[in-house]
């Protein structure tokens, strides 16, 4: 696997994600979404086999809007909402709440990543835009603590609705903080 | 004493009651109460541990809120403090009725993440099992959702031909349920010998339940009375809400992984995807027990000509070398050490990846970011019943109480998935 180790040590020097690094060719979906909210509106996301872009979490809504209605990206398909706490890992911005898109017009794959601080962690729901972001949000929410704002239903859904913490940030310990001495039977 | 016939007086009370029932009306002098019914955390229709709260109107349901988590093992968490092989065991906990294809799922994901190609025999024998287990989730599947509407017979000859199934997956994994089978660039161990004599014969057994089950129920009047029409999901719905699998399907969008963005060579493989018209209950059925059938034919096709050669590729960061060379040769010694000492094993590189494969439910995606160490950084499963389900309080609205369970059974959810 040789390839893979030269590979890792080459993007951890040039750091991924970071300014510095050489912008690779953007691809189809990243052009259109720069010829109409502009060049520096989204840069470019390291996921692995599809095109993805990190954006900003201002004007979100619009954003995603147009990813699903302009015919040539019709991104109608919300696959999944879900957020990365980059506590550990060298980023400024703690949270990204993380999007898959799937075209079903294009037969084509995308990811938005859309970093959220820490000491705001609030983001724009798109709800509004595909109703099945409805539960993959309360999950965010409920793993994270990440609120959606125009959500319309913001509750716990795995937890219990008196869990006092968000179980997959990185500082919540692998084996609790002893919720389960209190459970009543 | 002033007495009243008794025929008489029955003949009261029922013309009471007669104009009682035509003059109940909710007016807004009279309102009447919605009643609260708890369904769940315990019935045998949730296939799992849910609670769903019903609002009922009468006998109509006027609203229903899911409360999902009894099952919440935190598998995602567990995810991060466990090596990317480690992980395949919990992955058998999610859909414990097609415990095979979240294996596959999952080592599909890290194998594109970390670039390794798999051999083409290990290729075809995950396709056969992926296959295989869609038969048995698909026969478990109609034959509790007839149970749960009252027919007992479908659900037993689905799960005789089930057991047969079960004995192949014994045969190759070495266990029923938790089978564990891949590995990153490979598998645990290769089939048996005769794997596609009995691959075949549990064919062709799935295939005589199926048959059986599709006279059973398919020209069933009642059958057909408590499905058709009911838990209409329409195209753009099934669409916007991000509907997978038969249930997309069932609503007549032709969008199956496997043909469209092919993996494990499926673009090889002669099968056809169904789709349904209405959308509805009954099409699900249908469209699960053509399913059935195509993939039969896939599975065939796989282990027609079973490529021979090894199971694992020839990757030594990321697969172990075979025993006897451990034994023999000082590198695959070495390689065995560095595999499976703590610290060790295999080690993506940086970067993020998501993978989706088309389990018996629908779309199953694992989105991986790697940090570069041995345990993933985060490690989150798409699973199609969670999406699935969350559309369910809409399904369900206006229809009747008895529909319930039709619906929950059609949409296949599956607790330990929808919870991880």
């Amino acid at each position: 696997m040789g390839k893979a180790v030269d590979n890792q040590e080459e993007r951890q020097t040039e750091g991924v994600g970071r300014p510095g690094r050489p912008e690779p060719d953007p691809g189809i979906v990243t052009t259109r979404i720069r010829a109409r909210f502009g060049d520096t509106s989204v840069s470019t996301g390291n996921a692995v086999g599809c095109e993805s872009v990190i954006a900003e979490r201002d004007a979100l809504l619009p954003f995603m809007t147009f990813l699903r209605d302009d015919p040539e990206l019709a991104f109608d398909y919300l696959v999944d909402v879900t957020a990365v706490d980059r506590l550990r890992l060298d980023e400024e911005v703690r949270f990204a709440v993380v999007y898959q898109l799937y075209s079903h017009k294009h037969n084509r794959r995308f990811s938005v990543s859309v970093p959220v601080p820490e000491a705001d962690p609030r983001i724009g729901s798109v709800v509004s835009v595909w109703p099945g972001a409805n539960w993959l949000e309360r999950e965010v929410y409920d793993m994270y603590g990440i609120v959606f704002e125009g959500h319309p239903d913001l509750r716990r859904i795995l937890m219990p609705d008196d869990f006092g913490s968000y179980p997959l940030r990185k500082d919540y310990p692998l084996h609790g903080k002893g919720e389960r001495d209190n459970f009543v039977f | 004493m002033n007495t009243t016939p008794i025929d008489k007086l029955a003949e009261t009370d029922l013309e009471e009651i007669r104009n009682e029932r035509v003059t109940f009306e909710r007016t807004p002098d009279m309102p009447s109460e919605h009643m609260i019914l708890n369904f769940g955390p315990q019935h045998p229709a949730t296939h799992g541990t849910l609670h769903m709260v019903l609002e009922l109107d009468g006998e109509k349901v006027a609203g229903a809120t899911p409360h999902l988590g009894y099952l919440h093992t935190g598998f995602e968490k567990l995810g991060e403090y466990r090596s990317y092989n480690q992980f395949v065991t919990l992955t058998d906990r999610m859909n414990y009725l097609s415990p095979l294809c979240n294996n596959i799922g999952y080592t599909h994901a890290v194998e594109k993440l970390m670039d390794i190609e798999i051999t083409p025999r290990c290729r075809d024998i995950r396709v056969a099992l992926a296959e295989l287990s869609r038969l048995a989730d698909h026969l478990l599947c109609i034959g509790t959702a007839a149970l749960d509407i009252g027919a007992f017979t479908a659900f037993l000859y689905g799960f005789r031909a089930r057991e047969v199934l079960y004995d192949l997956f014994e045969a190759v994994c070495g266990t029923r349920l938790t089978t564990s089978y891949t590995r990153v660039g490979g598998l645990l161990r290769d089939v048996p010998e005769n794997f596609a004599d009995m691959a075949r014969e549990s064919v062709e057994e799935t295939l005589r339940a199926t048959s059986e089950i599709d006279r059973l129920l398919t020209h069933n009047r009642i059958w057909r009375d408590r499905t058709e029409g009911v838990g209409v999901l329409s195209a753009e719905d099934a669409v916007a809400w991000g509907a997978t699998g038969p249930v997309l399907r069932a609503s007549g969008v032709d969008w199956d992984i496997r043909k469209n963005e092919p993996y494990l060579g499926y673009e090889a493989y002669d099968f056809d995807i169904p789709i349904g018209r209405n959308g509805d209950v009954y099409d699900r059925y249908l469209v699960r027990m053509e399913e059935i059938r195509q993939s039969a034919k896939i599975v065939l096709q796989a282990v027609e000509d079973l490529p021979s050669g090894p199971v694992n590729a020839d990757e030594e960061h990321a697969v172990l070398p075979e025993k006897s060379e451990v034994y023999e040769s000082m590198e695959s010694l070495i390689y065995h050490f560095k595999m499976t000492m703590e610290g060790h094993g295999p080690t993506p590189p940086v970067g993020e990846v998501y993978a989706a494969t088309e389990a018996p439910n629908g779309e199953l995606g694992f989105f991986i970011v790697s940090d570069g160490s041995r345990e993933p950084y985060r490690i989150r499963v798409r699973p199609p019943s969670f999406v699935n389900f969350s559309m369910f309080p809409m399904l369900i609205r206006g229809h009747m109480l008895s529909d319930v369970v039709a619906i929950l059974g059609s949409l296949n959810v599956i607790a330990g998935e929808l919870d991880r």
